[in-house]
């Protein structure tokens, strides 16, 4: 086993590795930004450094300086969470050649899954079910010939793309003219590649994911997570298993997830990302190379520490054993944005009480007196509930998020109140689309 | 004749600046993308009317409710 990790992250998910490092008995190494001072995970963790500066390419993003505290501290490992560096696979070479170990797969396969239409066609070649699409598309009439095999409405999306930025939706040959060229310039942009591919476009699909773990031989699922409740293309609640849906029209998804995993050597957790339509198939999207947000939700539910999984498994450890779905997990992420507007909100934290209850697990990298900018995400905690009913997982959220006392920022706790006394949300009759609706309907 | 002075709602940077003075636009218009929390955060025009004023630049450092641009009816 490792003797010392660096934690390349901050907040909720740096106190999280910290917490699985403690209890392996492994020292924790974080770093911190000006900005995060006095976070309060930096005095649980075995040694804590200062970077420079507050914006995340001084700090998270700034490899060289990472560099110099791998070497600078002897960390045998360093664990990237999820953002900044996670998925970079020049940083996960970079760490190998510094002679530790990157906690994630092999760079390879990040770089594979990091280019979409790589990855798609990986799906594809491997018999993980994927909803029409096309390859890289080099022109207009390309765009318009791949259309027409496909069918509108199609979807344009950028390869080198994440987070939902640059996705023009078209339902003609006029309106898919116009959405590849702004597809293009938005994706040049925002990840330097123009480059595009089309996706036939699911109307108000569920986003299911999948939660995979190999060894680079051999790999296991660990169930689904319903991860539909989103604004922006970012998650705000995710649950498992999955509402309303039978075990056995999942149970071949999961093993295809599986199956997929091992066929392309997989070496770490990961995520299979898929759409589900209203018909009832399943459509790959991406997947993830790292640990994710919502993992919460599945070790409730399976017992299975995620984050020690992870680490066990750069350390050459193995798989764990596979374990039953018990009861019903439910994650809402508590964010720094206007209920109303959902417009993100910065100041000091006067105020942060997160609640003590029974059956909920807080998460949070922030404390009173930390101060909320504008330099890194707004996530400020989330609350993983857990019952042996969904019902029950959502009364335990609903009465967390009320307990919950926030002063100094603007949050979204009055928006998953909404949500989770919501009878559509609570009938389960979820999709993408379901947050925008609830939103409009005030 | 009315002038809109258009505020920032939030605190952040100025990511790129789409109006500029003199340019006719219409409610709803974005004058400008404001980048915080790792979120694009457009700046749309409140009213049918002509740009006077632009007063920030891009990567400008904004505070929340500063006065980001002007615009005339």
């Amino acid at each position: 086993m490792f003797q010392r990790v660096l934690i390349a992250n901050r907040g909720v998910i740096a106190r999280r590795i910290v917490r699985a490092l403690n209890s392996l008995g492994i020292e924790s190494v974080v770093v911190y930004s000006e900005a995060d001072q006095g976070a309060p995970y930096l005095a649980e963790a075995t040694q804590a450094i200062a970077l420079k500066g507050v914006s995340a390419a001084e700090s998270y993003l700034n490899v060289d300086v990472l560099e110099g505290v791998i070497r600078k501290t002897g960390a045998d490992a360093v664990h990237p969470g999820y953002g900044f560096l996670a998925e970079n696979a020049g940083f996960a070479r970079r760490v190998a050649a510094c002679g530790a170990r990157f906690i994630g797969p092999a760079p390879d396969l990040i770089e594979q899954m990091g280019d979409k239409v790589c990855a798609r066609q990986l799906a594809v070649e491997h018999n993980f079910p994927c909803h029409a699409g096309s390859a890289l598309i080099a022109s207009q009439d390309e765009a318009l010939t791949e259309a027409a095999r496909i069918g509108y409405p199609v979807m344009v999306k950028p390869a080198a793309g994440g987070g939902g930025i640059g996705m023009q939706v078209a339902d003609s040959d006029a309106s898919l003219r116009q959405a590849f060229s702004r597809a293009g310039v938005m994706a040049e942009r925002a990840f330097g590649s123009a480059a595009v591919y089309l996706e036939r476009w699911i109307e108000n699909p569920r986003h299911i994911e999948v939660q995979v773990l190999g060894d680079g031989k051999d790999a296991m699922h660990l169930y689904e997570r319903e991860c539909s409740v989103q604004r922006r293309h970012q998650k705000v609640i995710e649950e498992s298993p999955a509402p309303g849906i039978d075990r056995a029209e999942l149970e071949p998804v999961l093993n295809r997830a599986r199956q997929f995993s091992a066929d392309i050597g997989y070496d770490s957790v990961g995520t299979i990302e898929t759409l589900r339509g209203a018909d009832g198939a399943y459509g790959f999207l991406e997947m993830n190379t790292r640990i994710q947000v919502e993992h919460g939700v599945t070790e409730m539910v399976t017992g299975v520490d995620l984050v020690s999984a992870q680490i066990a498994l750069a350390a050459g450890l193995g798989l764990p054993k596979t374990k039953p779905l018990v009861g019903h997990a439910l994650e809402v992420r508590v964010y720094a944005e206007d209920s109303r507007t959902l417009m993100p909100s910065t100041g000091q934290l006067s105020c942060f009480r997160p609640p003590q209850l029974h059956g909920v697990r807080v998460e949070t990298g922030m404390a009173q007196g930390q101060f909320v900018t504008q330099h890194y995400d707004p996530m400020l905690a989330k609350l993983i509930s857990v019952g042996h009913t969904r019902e029950m997982a959502i009364g335990r959220a609903l009465v967390a998020c009320r307990a919950f006392e926030i002063r100094g920022v603007n949050t979204n706790l009055a928006l998953l109140q909404k949500i989770l006394t919501d009878p559509v949300f609570i009938a389960g009759n979820i999709d993408t689309g379901y947050l925008d609706r609830l939103l409009a309907k005030t | 004749m009315a002038q809109h002075e258009v505020e920032s709602e939030v605190a952040g940077t100025v990511w790129k600046v789409e109006a500029k003075v003199g340019d006719t636009v219409a409610c709803g218009d974005v004058l400008m993308i404001l980048e915080s929390m790792k979120m694009e955060i457009p700046v749309e025009s409140p009213v049918d009317g002509k740009v006077v004023s632009i007063n920030v630049a891009v990567e400008q450092a904004i505070e929340e409710d500063q006065v980001l641009a002007v615009v005339e009816d």
